[in-house]
C-alpha cells in the first residue's frame, strides 16, 4: 500500500530540450538540482529548501551530479564550456573551455575527479582531470546510439570506436585511463555497448539494419553471437538484468527475447500480440471518472483549485480476456518506424521485467521473470510516456503526460491524482535512490512526490 | 396297279397332272408321264437349288454370326479399355488437379515471402536513405565548420582554469603510469574475472548437487515402487524379483558413491547415476504400462462402461450421503445457536434446562424402580432366608439337645428291653437316623420340620447352613 503523504511543488523556467533529457532537474541522494537558463538551484531533497545559487556564463545544456555528490557539472554546448560547481565551498570553481573544437557532450567519469568532454563532429573524447588537471585523449570515438559505458563499479570504460570503417572496442582503466583491451567487434555498423552488472561481460549490438548481439568478456575475448534473424530490421533496445543473469534483447519485430548467462542462448522469448486470447496475466484498463457536470461541485473553489475540471479521475479496471490493444500502424516509409520494443527496464531484484511496444504506445507489459510469463498488462488512456522501477522494492511507477501518476506492484495498481494548479503534465519521472520519492518533471514544474513506507509486513 | 395308283396319288400331290386316268385302261399317257417326269426333274432341280440356296445363305448368315460375335467381343474389350483410361485420366486428372492447389498455395506462399521481403527492402532502403541524409547533413556542417575555422585567424585553444587542484576522490595519490600499473591492471582485470567464473562455478555447483539429490531421490521412490509392487502382480514376480536384483545392485553402488558425493564429479559416476535412473525410469513405465493393459482386459470382460458407472453411482450415492450429513450438521448448528441464543425465561429455562436429559431421565428413574422392585425382592427374600436360617439354628439346636437327651436317654436305657418310648421313637428314630446320617453321612436330607419355603433354593441354603461352620457339637460338618 502506499499513501501520497506530502506532496510539495515548485516552478521552475526550463529551456527547451530535447526529449532525451528529462528537464534540467537531478537528484542525487541527499540533494536536487534546478538549472533555470543560467541559474542553478540546489536544494535540499527532504524539504526543498534552497541550499545554494550558482550562475553559469551561458545557457546550461547539461547538468550532471558527480558520483559522490559533491559537485556539479553544467555544460553550455553552445559555448563549448563546461563549469564544475562545488557544494561544500561555494567559492570554489572550476571553467573547461573546448576551444575552437565544440561540445557535444559532457559527463562525469565514476570517480568524480574527471571530466569526459565528447568534441563536435565527435573527433575525440577529451577527459579532463580535476586533480591533476591532465588531459587525455581518445581518438576516433563512434557516434552512435551509446557508444560510451562505464562498468557499475566504476573500474572500467568501454568505448567504441570507429576506424577505417570498422567498429573497435576501447576498455579503459578509469585508474589512470590505461588503454587495457582494444579489439575489433564483429558488427556491420555498432549501435551501443552495455557492461553487465557484475562488470564481467560486455554486451555489444549492432544497428537495426542487422540484428546481432555480441558478448564479449573483460578481456576482450568473445564469448558468443547472438542473432534471431536476417534482414528485417533488428535491435532496438537491450537491457542486463540486476543480477546479471539475463539479458534482454527488444527488437523490431515487436519481441522480447531472453538470454542466460551460463550458454548465452535465448531461453525465452516475450511476444505482444494486439489481442490477448489465453493468458494468466491480469489486464488493468484505465478508466476516466467523468466529473459530474451541473453538480454542486462546480463551484468557485473547485474551479480556482481545477482539479474536478481539467482533471478527470481514474482507477483501474481489471479486463476480462479477450482484450484487444489498440495499435497504431506505423508509417511504412519512414525510418526508425515506431513499431518494437523501445524500452526495456528489469526491477531491482530481477523479478519482473516492463516493456513497451512502440506501436501499441498505451500499453505497458509486465513480465514475471520467474516463470516466464506475462503478469500483467497496463492499458493506459493516453501514450506511456516514461516508466521506471523503484530502486528498491519491485514498484513500476509511469506517466503519460496527464496529471497523473501510475504505480504498479505485484498486489495491485493505482492511479494517483497529482494535486497541482492548471494543467500540470507529468512528461518524466526519477525515483530516489531510497525509493522513497519520486520526482515528476513537467513542461514547467516539477513536483516531489513522497511514498509513505509501510507500516506492516506484507 | 398298286404302285400306279400310288404314283397318280403322289404326282397329284405334287400339283401335275395326273398322268392315267382311271378309264383309259392300263396304257400310261406317256407324253404326260414324260411331262411328268421333266415336271419332277424340274421340280427336284429347283429343290436342289433352293436347298443350295439355303446352304449359301445359312453359311452366309454363320459367317455373318460369327463375325458379329467376333466384333462384340471386340467392342467389349475396346469399351474395357476405354473404361479404364478413363479411370486413369480421372485420376489423373486429380492428381493434376491437388497438384494446381499445392502450387497456388506455394504460389500464395512465396507472394506473401515476396512481399515481405519487398517490406524488408523498403525499411532497409528508408533506413539507409535517412542514414545518408543524416551523414550527408553531417559532413556539411562539417565543411562548413572547417571553412568557418580557416577563415577564422584567432584560433581559440583548448584550457581548463580550475581554483584549486581537488583531492582524488579515494585520498590516495595519483601514480604513475608505468608498467607495474599496467600489469598491475592486468591483474586485476583477470581477478575479476576468475572471482566472476568462481561464484558461478560455485552457484552451478550448488544446483547440480541439488539435482543430483533429487536424482538419487527418484530413483529410491522408483525402486522402493517398483519393490512393492511385487506383491501386487504375482505374474510378473520373477522379471521383478530381476528388477530388484539389479535395483539393489545398482543401489549399492550408488549408495557407495553417494558417501563421497564431492567425488561425483567424474563424468563416469555421472553417467552411471543418469544411466541408472533412465534405465528405472524405463522399467516403471513398462511396468505400469503392463499393469494398466491388465486393468484393461480385466475390465473389458464385464464391459468397459459397467466399472465407471457402478464408480459413478458410487460416487452420487457418496456425495448424497455428504449432503445429507452436511445438512444434518448444519441443522444441530442452528438449534444448537438458537437454543444459545434465545432469551427463554425462567420457567421455561428451568423447564428446558434438563429437556435434553427428560428421556433419559425417565428411562433412570424407570431402572430405578425395577430394580428397587428387585432390591425389595431381595431384601425380602434375605430376610426370609435368614429368619429359615435362624430357625434352622433353632432347630438344630432343639434337635442337638434332643439327640443328646436320647443319646442320653438311650445310653441310659441301654437294656436288651424294647423300647416303650414308642412316641419319641419315631422322633428319635429320626434322630437317629438324621444322626447316622449326620455322623455317616454328612448328605443332604430334608429336616422333617423344616418350614417349606417357596423358594427353590431351599437346598442350596441348607448345603450354604451346612458350610456354616458350626463346631459346637464336635461335628465336623464341613464338607
Amino acid at each position: 500500500m502506499l499513501w501520497l503523504s506530502y506532496i510539495m511543488q515548485q516552478k521552475y523556467y526550463s529551456v527547451p530540450k530535447d526529449e532525451n533529457e528529462g528537464g534540467l532537474v537531478l537528484f542525487c541522494c541527499s540533494h536536487q538540482a534546478t538549472c533555470v537558463q543560467y541559474r542553478l538551484v540546489v536544494r535540499d531533497v527532504s524539504t526543498l529548501q534552497i541550499l545554494q545559487l550558482y550562475t553559469c556564463l551561458d545557457q546550461v545544456s547539461h547538468m550532471e551530479w558527480s558520483s559522490d555528490s559533491l559537485f556539479i557539472l553544467c555544460a553550455m554546448y553552445n559555448r563549448g564550456l563546461v563549469q564544475v560547481w562545488s557544494l561544500e565551498q561555494p567559492d570554489w570553481h572550476c571553467k573547461i573551455d573546448e576551444g575552437s573544437i565544440g561540445l557535444v557532450s559532457s559527463r562525469w567519469s565514476p570517480d568524480g575527479r574527471h571530466i569526459l568532454n565528447t568534441t563536435e563532429f565527435h573527433l575525440r573524447v577529451t577527459v579532463w582531470s580535476l586533480c591533476t588537471k591532465a588531459v587525455s585523449y581518445i581518438k576516433h570515438p563512434k557516434a552512435c546510439q551509446k557508444a560510451v559505458d562505464f562498468s557499475r563499479d566504476g573500474r572500467y570504460l568501454a568505448l567504441a570506436e570507429r576506424r577505417d570503417c570498422k567498429d573497435y572496442v576501447c576498455v579503459f582503466v578509469c585508474d589512470d585511463w590505461h588503454l587495457l583491451r582494444h579489439f575489433e567487434t564483429e558488427t556491420q555498423d555498432l549501435a551501443g555497448l552495455e557492461w553487465s552488472p557484475n562488470g564481467c561481460v560486455l554486451a555489444v549490438w549492432d544497428s537495426c539494419l542487422e540484428y546481432k548481439v555480441l558478448l564479449y568478456s573483460l578481456d576482450g575475448r568473445l564469448l558468443s553471437t547472438y542473432s534471431a534473424y536476417e534482414w528485417s530490421l533488428g535491435v532496438k533496445s537491450v537491457s542486463w538484468s540486476p543480477s546479471s543473469q539475463f539479458l534482454a534483447i527488444g527488437s523490431y519485430d515487436e519481441k522480447v527475447r531472453i538470454l542466460n548467462h551460463i550458454t548465452w542462448k535465448k531461453i525465452a522469448q516475450f511476444e505482444h500480440p494486439a489481442i490477448l486470447d489465453s493468458t494468466k496475466a491480469t489486464v488493468y484498463k484505465e478508466v476516466e471518472k467523468r466529473p459530474a457536470v451541473g453538480s454542486d461541485e462546480m463551484s468557485l473553489h473547485s474551479i480556482t483549485i481545477g482539479t474536478t475540471l481539467f482533471n478527470t479521475q481514474s482507477k483501474y479496471e481489471i479486463s476480462p480476456l479477450p482484450v484487444q490493444i489498440p495499435v497504431v500502424k506505423p508509417d511504412p516509409d519512414r525510418a526508425n518506424p515506431k513499431i518494437g520494443i523501445s524500452a526495456l527496464a528489469f526491477s531491482s531484484d530481477s523479478r519482473y521485467l516492463a516493456t513497451k511496444n512502440d506501436n501499441m504506445a498505451t500499453a505497458v507489459w509486465v513480465w514475471d521473470m520467474q516463470k516466464m510469463s506475462l503478469q500483467a498488462v497496463l492499458e493506459q488512456t493516453s501514450a506511456v510516456r516514461c516508466f521506471q522501477w523503484d530502486p528498491l522494492r519491485p514498484r513500476l511507477a509511469l506517466c503519460t503526460g496527464n496529471a497523473k501518476l501510475y504505480l504498479w506492484s505485484p498486489g495491485g495498481c493505482v492511479s494517483v491524482q497529482v494535486p497541482a494548479e492548471g494543467g500540470f503534465q507529468v512528461q518524466s519521472l526519477n525515483w530516489h535512490c531510497s525509493g522513497d520519492s519520486v520526482i515528476l518533471l513537467g513542461k514547467e514544474q516539477l513536483c516531489l512526490c513522497y511514498m509513505d513506507t509501510d507500516q506492516e509486513d506484507k | 396297279m398298286g404302285p400306279l395308283i400310288f404314283r397318280h396319288l403322289s404326282l397329284s400331290s405334287f400339283g401335275l397332272p395326273p398322268v392315267w386316268t382311271a378309264g383309259g385302261g392300263s396304257e400310261l399317257n406317256i407324253v404326260a408321264v414324260l411331262n411328268c417326269m421333266y415336271d419332277l426333274i424340274q421340280l427336284h432341280r429347283r429343290g436342289l437349288r433352293t436347298l443350295e440356296n439355303m446352304e449359301v445363305e445359312q453359311l452366309k448368315s454363320n459367317s455373318n454370326v460369327d463375325f458379329l460375335q467376333l466384333s462384340t467381343t471386340r467392342l467389349k474389350e475396346q469399351l474395357e479399355i476405354s473404361k479404364r483410361e478413363n479411370t486413369g485420366l480421372l485420376e489423373r486428372e486429380r492428381q493434376l488437379q491437388l497438384k494446381v492447389k499445392s502450387l497456388q498455395n506455394c504460389l500464395k506462399n512465396e507472394k506473401e515471402e515476396v512481399q515481405k521481403l519487398q517490406n524488408v527492402i523498403a525499411s532497409r532502403a528508408s533506413q539507409y536513405n535517412h542514414e545518408m541524409k543524416r551523414k550527408e547533413r553531417e559532413f556539411n556542417k562539417l565543411k562548413e565548420r572547417l571553412n568557418q575555422l580557416l577563415v577564422d585567424k584567432k584560433e581559440k585553444k583548448q584550457a581548463i582554469d580550475v581554483l584549486n587542484n581537488i583531492g582524488r576522490a579515494d585520498g590516495k595519490r595519483s601514480l604513475w603510469k608505468t608498467e607495474k600499473t599496467e600489469a598491475k591492471h592486468e591483474g586485476e582485470m583477470y581477478k575479476t574475472l576468475l572471482s566472476d567464473y568462481d561464484t558461478r562455478q560455485r552457484e552451478l555447483q550448488l544446483e547440480n548437487a541439488e539435482l543430483r539429490k533429487v536424482l538419487q531421490q527418484m530413483k529410491k521412490d522408483m525402486v522402493s515402487i517398483l519393490s512393492s509392487r511385487k506383491q501386487a502382480a504375482k505374474d510378473v514376480l520373477p522379471t521383478l524379483l530381476n528388477f530388484i536384483q539389479a535395483a539393489s545392485e545398482e543401489e549399492d553402488e550408488v549408495f557407495d558413491s553417494s558417501k563421497d558425493s564431492v567425488e561425483l564429479y567424474c563424468v563416469h559416476a555421472r553417467e552411471k547415476l543418469t544411466n541408472s535412473i533412465r534405465l528405472q525410469w524405463r522399467r516403471l513405465k513398462s511396468h505400469v504400462e503392463r499393469l494398466d493393459s491388465q486393468a484393461q482386459t480385466s475390465e473389458s470382460k464385464t464391459a468397459d462402461a459397467v466399472p465407471r458407472e457402478t464408480h459413478e453411482e458410487e460416487m452420487d450415492r457418496l456425495k448424497l450421503e455428504i449432503q445429507q450429513c452436511k445438512d444434518f450438521i448444519q441443522a444441530q448448528q442452528q438449534l444448537l445457536q438458537q437454543q444459545l441464543s434465545s432469551p427463554c425465561d425462567e420457567e421455561t429455562a428451568s423447564l428446558l434446562s434438563d429437556c435434553y436429559m427428560l428421556q433419559e431421565k425417565e428411562r433412570l428413574g424407570d431402572e430405578w424402580k425395577t430394580l428397587e422392585e428387585q432390591r425389595k425382592i431381595f431384601e425380602r427374600e434375605r430376610r426370609n432366608f435368614t429368619e429359615a436360617a435362624i430357625r434352622l439354628s433353632h432347630e438344630r439346636k432343639a434337635f442337638e439337645e434332643e439327640r443328646a437327651t436320647w443319646l442320653k436317654h438311650q445310653f441310659l436305657n441301654l437294656s436288651p428291653f424294647s423300647d416303650s418310648k414308642k412316641p419319641s421313637l419315631s422322633k428319635s428314630k429320626s434322630a437317629f437316623l438324621i444322626c447316622e446320617c449326620l455322623f455317616l453321612f454328612p448328605s443332604l436330607s430334608e429336616p422333617p420340620s423344616c418350614v417349606p419355603l417357596t423358594s427353590p433354593s431351599t437346598a442350596d441354603l441348607y448345603r450354604t447352613l451346612c458350610l456354616i461352620p458350626e463346631d459346637r457339637y464336635g461335628l465336623d460338618l464341613n464338607f
